[in-house]
């Protein structure tokens, strides 16, 4: 696995200017993720309207894959509903787990997609997932109000 | 041609020896690679992340696979010749460590799976028969979780108080700092012999002087020291002395607890069932003698015979030169380190005063992505909180990145990692 195919230009431009890393204020809801082995730590804020996704951002810290995956993420979601953002972070799951690999599939996760790679990096996982798992916690626990397996 | 400096092996630890030997120790040359078949067979491969765990030389592996081949069999159990020779294997090793610390009674040498079960049972055993209310533990903030946890839940259900030293920006406990924070509360003082994170030696006989001048015992937590260092348990002063195997070349899952026997005798076991009892009724049990109290349950007897092998390959090299020429390493490493200007070394200024380990970080890049980049080129250094969070807290960061080295590395590894660092610069910031 080359390493550099990890490091691209498009995630270390996420990862050196994320736009959406800022403060949010009164978020409709938000929840911090933490990675404990490696102390990745992000707090995501979400607005919701009408089931759709209105606005999403991120504070923390963490390594450049956890960053600008998060990054990546919210550019996603935006403006998508609740459950679509749920299917997408499933979905990312799934491809970084590597049980997903069809591009005609992942397409749907956009520039996401270009983390494919991370599933050869069984370290780096957890990295890449940090968002995308911190939103679905968001999803089931606080707007579904309750907890799937 | 390599050269190395030969002398022999003297008993105690001595400055001044490490450091004229470290001057002629030839860190170019490498005679012990060869010894260690996982580094042997891969030489692309710059290890230096020892302080998680050495590697094994053959000899531990042959001793370790000679044990079930040649003796397999249930130590302390079978009238059998077999179980007799494993049980007299096991002695014999008790005996090696016993002397390898410098401890007067191989009956005090107690087998554990790791340190941290060797802190686990001072903390349960020790800490839970004696710690009252209002009374104090005294621990120094950089110690790593294992030496940590074990007191904090200790503390909570004696309701003792958990007291931290802190020591400069450089790592040094300060005699203001150990005469302070352990007083007259204080009834056990555990401290690191070397931090796993900054390097720093912990003057450890002015602290366990000052424990028990207070009537606190004193314990050592001698995971990052005793592969690196005479460790002499006499001249510490220490109650107690805790070490891992796996740290310094035996296998993985066994360690060591050596304590006074006055202690060990009235501390209760923490785990009991098997081969830990002289007698046993439906309603009581009495305790067999030590250090069988305290190891419950079938041992792990090649693990044992390993650590042996791992002993006298330590001996067979002599811990003056192994000392020498990590010392000569480690030097190289921080000296090498410092001179890259987008690298942050923590712990001492001094290059000298890391024992084996440097802690650092990449302006502006997460360890764990230095970690990943370095990889790529093949060299394996730790990233992260080094199971050491109240110190990451302490320091102001969330992880770092740790190099540590072995006798077993050399010049190529270490320039290694400095090129490796350069390309991950490259990676965030361009070739500039």
């Amino acid at each position: 696995m080359a390493i550099n195919n990890i490091y691209s230009a498009a995630l270390m431009e996420h990862n050196a200017h994320p736009d959406y890393k800022y403060q949010m204020d009164n978020p409709d809801y938000q929840h911090e993720g933490v990675n404990p082995s490696c102390g990745d730590d992000i707090v995501l804020s979400m607005d919701v309207e009408d089931g759709v996704i209105k606005e999403i951002a991120f504070t923390g810290s963490g390594c450049a894959v956890s960053q600008s995956s998060t990054d990546i993420m919210s550019d996603l979601l935006t403006d998508k509903t609740v459950d679509e953002a749920y299917d997408l972070c499933s979905l990312f799951l799934k491809m970084i787990r590597g049980e997903v690999t069809d591009d005609k599939v992942l397409a749907k996760l956009g520039e996401a997609a270009q983390l494919k790679d991370i599933s050869h990096m069984p370290a780096r996982v957890k990295c890449a997932e940090l968002g995308w798992r911190t939103c679905m916690t968001i999803i089931d626990d606080q707007i579904r109000g309750k907890k799937t397996a | 041609m390599t050269t190395e400096f030969v002398t022999p092996t003297t008993g105690a630890s001595n400055t001044s020896t490490r450091d004229m030997l470290s001057k002629v120790i030839d860190i170019e040359g490498n005679p012990y690679k060869r010894d260690f078949p996982l580094l042997a067979n891969n030489p692309q491969i710059s290890f230096l992340d020892s302080a998680a765990t050495a590697q094994r030389p053959k000899s531990v592996l042959d001793a370790q696979r000679d044990f079930y081949e040649r003796l397999n069999s249930n130590p302390l159990r079978g009238l059998y010749k077999l179980s007799v020779e494993a049980t007299a294997a096991v002695d014999e090793v008790r005996e090696k460590v016993a002397k390898f610390i410098n401890a007067d009674s191989p009956d005090d040498i107690v087998f554990t799976r790791n340190a941290t079960e060797s802190l686990n049972l001072m903390a349960k055993s020790l800490g839970g028969s004696i710690l009252k209310p209002g009374d104090e533990v005294v621990i120094t903030i950089m110690e790593h979780h294992s030496n940590l946890i074990p007191w904090q839940q200790v503390c909570r259900q004696t309701g003792a108080k958990l007291v931290y030293m802190y020591p400069d920006k450089e790592g040094f406990l300060s005699d203001e700092e150990i005469e302070t924070k352990i007083g007259p509360k204080a009834k056990i003082v555990s401290v690191a012999q070397v931090s796993n994170v900054l390097g720093v030696e912990n003057p450890v006989k002015k602290i366990g002087e000052r424990a028990h001048q207070q009537g606190a015992y004193f314990i050592v937590d001698g995971a990052q020291s005793a592969p690196h260092m005479h460790v002499d348990v006499k001249d510490i002063g220490c109650d107690a002395f805790a070490f891992s195997g796996h740290k310094m070349f035996s296998p993985m899952g066994i360690g060591v607890l050596w304590a006074r026997k006055n202690i060990l005798e009235k501390m209760p076991p923490m785990l009991t069932g098997g081969e830990m009892i002289e007698s046993v009724t439906e309603d009581d049990a009495v305790w067999a003698e030590l250090p069988h109290k305290f190891e419950a349950g079938t041992q792990d007897a090649a693990g044992i015979v390993g650590l042996g092998a791992a002993v006298d390959y330590i001996n067979s090299i002599g811990m003056d030169r192994m000392e020498a020429r990590e010392h000569a390493l480690v030097k190289y490493l921080a000296e090498q380190l410092s001179q890259l200007d987008f690298v942050r070394i923590f712990g001492p200024k001094d290059p000298a005063q890391h024992t084996a380990v440097v802690a650092f970080n990449v302006c502006g890049i997460h360890p764990h992505d230095v970690a990943s980049i370095l990889d790529a080129s093949d060299v394996c250094i730790r990233a992260g909180h080094h199971c050491a969070m109240p110190l990451m807290t302490w320091m102001g960061v969330h992880s770092t990145c740790r190099a540590s080295v072995a006798m077993y590395n050399d010049k190529k590894d270490i320039d290694q990692l400095i090129s490796g660092l350069k390309k991950v610069w490259a990676v965030f910031n361009g070739d500039k």
